[in-house]
């Protein structure tokens, strides 16, 4: 039994950090007034950026180094998700388009790119087969040296690569930038009241500019961990599923606090993965389970709502471009 | 004393309109100056020039007797000058603390702890009562001002400019504001403050600088002037303008309003025991300054506000009969047989759809008629070329958006509109707001020509001269309540001024 339970908390956890990873990027996003649909796209380009990168270093490299074959897929990731926070970011902020419709745009965009490169990279460089970077992904998936030796605890617990620690490092980190310092405040000030922190000397533009294209990046990580980690260096055209707007959800469940959407991403990687240790489901029951998270997040939608605590609402001027009044 | 700030001849233009003309003033170290005139003669623009929000066109501004050019607000505070503006610039999820170091770029490490000891401090100082880390949603408004206070003294300000600060204050907490003042002023601060109650000018400040229409009118010290001299200062002699005003005829009371209050989200009272009657085939004038009930009365009987007390009466000259208008929507009012035409204030909120051409927001009040599933365009296209030509709108066609119109033009299309409806009763509030000269007497002869049809027009206006010449009455209203009912054609320019300034709330003596 306790083993069961062990496995499933695992399994859970490994299910949890791709949505950590979006969630915290979307949250330092939303936090600048900046409502990205585009984090599924972005996270899907963050994985097929991580694999391209992957791939023409295994491809040229002799003997693959372990710091390169973490460090150059890491930077293709981070440069590629960036770049499509970066479009956004530019098209919302500088050009003021609507940002629902800017974000839903990127996001079959960039799902677009990731099969396009997914089906095709092979045959660019005159290859067939599908996608395997087997040495990249071993080196993702390296457990903590002394995992082994906890017995079940560090099986539970320690077993995952460190894609899934710097994941809850980010959050903590993300939590205590935004809570605790000046940058935190102002850019919260963005979130909330632009006319208020432009008139405070805050440079609005570039605080909303940095705030997407580091919270792309980071929500990239998620697409990164999910093909070097979770598939092992295994790339299957839309194989990433609908974790992207899980990440959506985990940021309206967490009440825009990245400390609590660690807690969320669990639970909802936990019911994402719940449907498979059931034995005996049938495929009906399984796809009413998948259900679960977006219900959960409805009921919590409703409950804020009505509760009307201004703490749990969204920043005021979420979804909305700022206009400096004409002078 | 030494001078802290002088402003010399300066001249500020808006395209063709010269918003001050050639103003000059001064404040010392240790006083209060008051900045008198009434809406629209220039007082904040010219303040904004001080704050760095605009920058002047002609004239020098000097502090401590060097001159200086202020380009942004930033550099405003570098000079040590710090205003607090009319609509509190705060944000209301952070604490007042948070909102006092929003945008800093202080030395050391960030703790609100720190911050919070010094807003301690200041507010211990001056006699601020204030708890730093109350969150600004859970405060009164006089609570957001003593936040908007205490952050520009924070940021070292010795200039303080407030715009009329006590328009939105009790009476009681006006008093601990000037408590403050007075502390801030005795302490070697140069205090200028905006406003137009002469009570509070002459309570509070040790000068007064006038300005009428964007023209610098003259200083004089408080302790030697009284409130006819400054009342004449500010509203100036009378202009003869020759405006058509024929007697009303056969006068019937068609709308009686009856001990009427309203309270604001804010649970502010904005109306407070409103009786009065129109009649028709008169025109009944609402004077007052900006923002002391007007829009609420007028929304009001229009079916959009909810009243706390009181009644809303109409008279059918149909049916005869007698209905109550409180708390019914428009529609409802609508169906009751009530022909209510109203101008807001607000045109492209309220009165018209920007993005909609002539045609369609002509549509916009009679889009329920006809029965076909089809709209029927051709009407209300007769309706819009009539009104264009009739009011020589300018406009390439009546497929044009009104958002792409002028805001002369804008006006012209909705009182067009609002007027073919042949209404009973017709609400227009400042319908000449931003008109040229022809058009404004374009809109008068469209009034009275509604009241020789015996409709009951009821104007909110701005310029005294005007409600003198064209209203057969004029009601003056203060702080929402009714502060005086004039006849028009033996009312003074300063017997309505005094009545206007005579508002209950706000007084320091009461």
């Amino acid at each position: 039994m306790i083993n069961t339970i062990a496995s499933f908390i695992s399994a859970a956890i490994i299910q949890s950090i791709p949505l950590l990873y979006g969630a915290t990027g979307e949250i330092i996003t939303e936090k600048s007034g900046n409502l990205n649909l585009g984090i599924p796209g972005i996270m899907y380009v963050g994985g097929i950026s991580g694999i391209i990168g992957g791939y023409i270093y295994e491809r040229m490299a002799v003997e693959p180094s372990a710091f390169l074959c973490i460090i150059i897929p890491l930077l293709s990731t981070l440069i590629g998700s960036g770049l499509m926070a970066l479009i956004y970011s530019f098209l919302t902020i500088t050009l003021r388009a609507n940002q629902n419709v800017t974000g839903l745009a990127l996001t079959t965009f960039g799902i677009g790119i990731g099969n396009f490169f997914g089906g095709s990279l092979l045959k660019l460089f005159g290859e067939s087969g599908s996608i395997s970077l087997l040495t990249t992904g071993n080196y993702y998936k390296t457990k903590l040296p002394f995992a082994d030796d906890l017995g079940l605890f560090g099986e539970t617990f320690l077993s995952f690569g460190f894609l899934a620690y710097l994941a809850i490092a980010v959050a903590i980190v993300s939590s205590i930038i935004l809570n605790r310092t000046r940058t935190g405040l102002n850019l919260r000030a963005v979130g909330e009241n632009p006319a208020t922190a432009d008139a405070a000397g805050i440079n609005v533009t570039k605080y909303k500019y940095l705030a997407t294209v580091i919270g792309g990046a980071i929500s990239g990580l998620g697409g990164l961990y999910f093909v070097m980690d979770y598939t092992a260096g295994a790339w299957t055209n839309n194989g990433f599923g609908d974790r992207g707007w899980l990440a959506v959800a985990i940021v309206i469940f967490a009440l825009w606090k990245p400390s609590s959407a660690i807690f969320s991403s669990f639970l909802f990687g936990g019911l994402y993965i719940i449907c498979v240790k059931i034995p005996g489901l049938s495929g009906a029951a399984k796809e009413l389970i998948k259900m679960l998270p977006y219900l959960v997040t409805i009921i919590v939608l409703v409950f804020t709502s009505a509760r009307k605590k201004r703490e749990h609402q969204p920043p005021a001027h979420l979804g909305m471009s700022y206009f400096r009044e004409d002078r | 004393m030494s001078v802290a700030i002088e402003l010399r001849n300066i001249t500020k233009r808006f395209g063709n309109i010269i918003a001050n003309n050639n103003v000059s003033l001064s404040v010392n170290n240790g006083e209060i100056l008051s900045l008198l005139g009434e809406n629209g003669s220039g007082k904040t623009t010219l303040m904004n020039m001080i704050s760095g929000i605009y920058h002047p066109d002609e004239g020098q501004i000097f502090i401590g007797g060097k001159q200086v050019s202020i380009r942004s607000p930033h550099e405003a505070f570098e000079h040590k000058i710090g205003m607090i503006h009319q609509h509190f610039k705060l944000v209301d999820l952070f604490t007042a603390a948070e909102n006092v170091v929003l945008g800093l770029k202080e030395e050391g490490r960030y703790n609100i702890f720190d911050v919070v000891e010094k807003v301690h401090a200041i507010s211990d100082k001056y006699g601020f009562d204030i708890d730093p880390t109350k969150k600004i949603y859970e405060m009164s408004v006089s609570e957001k001002q003593t936040v908007e206070i205490i952050k520009v003294l924070y940021r070292g300000a010795d200039i303080l400019i407030l715009d009329e600060p006590t328009a939105v204050l009790t009476p009681q907490e006006t008093r601990k504001l000037f408590a403050v003042l007075r502390r801030m002023r005795d302490d070697g601060k140069a205090i200028i403050i905006i406003t137009h109650k002469l009570h509070e000018v002459l309570s509070l400040s040790d000068r007064v600088s006038v300005l009428r229409k964007g023209e610098y009118v003259g200083t004089v010290e408080t302790a030697k002037t009284n409130e006819a001299e400054l009342t004449e200062m500010m509203v100036g002699k009378k202009v003869e303008l020759n405006i058509e005003r024929t007697d009303p005829v056969d006068p019937q009371d068609r709308l009686l309003v009856k001990n009427i209050s309203c309270i604001n989200r804010e649970g502010v009272k904005v109306l407070d025991d409103i009786s009065f009657t129109a009649r028709s085939g008169e025109i009944l004038g609402i004077a007052g300054i900006a923002g002391s009930g007007q829009r609420e009365l007028l929304e009001s009987i229009a079916g959009l506000q909810h009243l706390s007390e009181g009644e809303i009466l109409y008279n059918n000259p149909k049916t005869g009969s007698t209905d109550d208008l409180r708390d019914k929507t428009p529609l409802q009012i609508r169906e009751l047989g009530v022909r209510l035409s109203f101008v807001p204030e607000d045109r492209l909120g309220m009165g018209l759809v920007g993005n909609m051409d002539i045609v369609d927001n002509m549509m916009l009040r009679s889009y329920r008629r006809g029965k076909s599933f089809f709209l029927e365009r051709q009407g209300p296209k007769d309706l819009a070329d009539d009104i264009v030509q009739k009011l020589e709108v300018a406009t390439p066609n009546t497929a044009t958006p009104v958002r792409k119109l002028s805001g002369g033009n804008v006006q012209k299309v909705l009182v067009g509109r609002e007027i073919a409806a042949s209404p009973t009763v017709l609400m227009a509030a400042y319908p000449v707001r931003g008109l040229d000269i022809n058009s404004s007497y374009l809109i008068y002869n469209l009034l009275n020509d509604q009241k020789k049809n015996g409709v009951a027009v009821i104007f909110v206006g701005e310029d005294l001269d005007v409600l003198i010449e064209l209203c057969d009455r004029i009601m003056v209203i203060g702080g929402g309540k009714i502060t005086g009912i004039v006849d028009g054609r033996c009312a003074s320019k300063e017997e309505i001024g005094l009545l206007m300034t005579k508002s209950s709330g706000g007084s320091e003596n009461d």
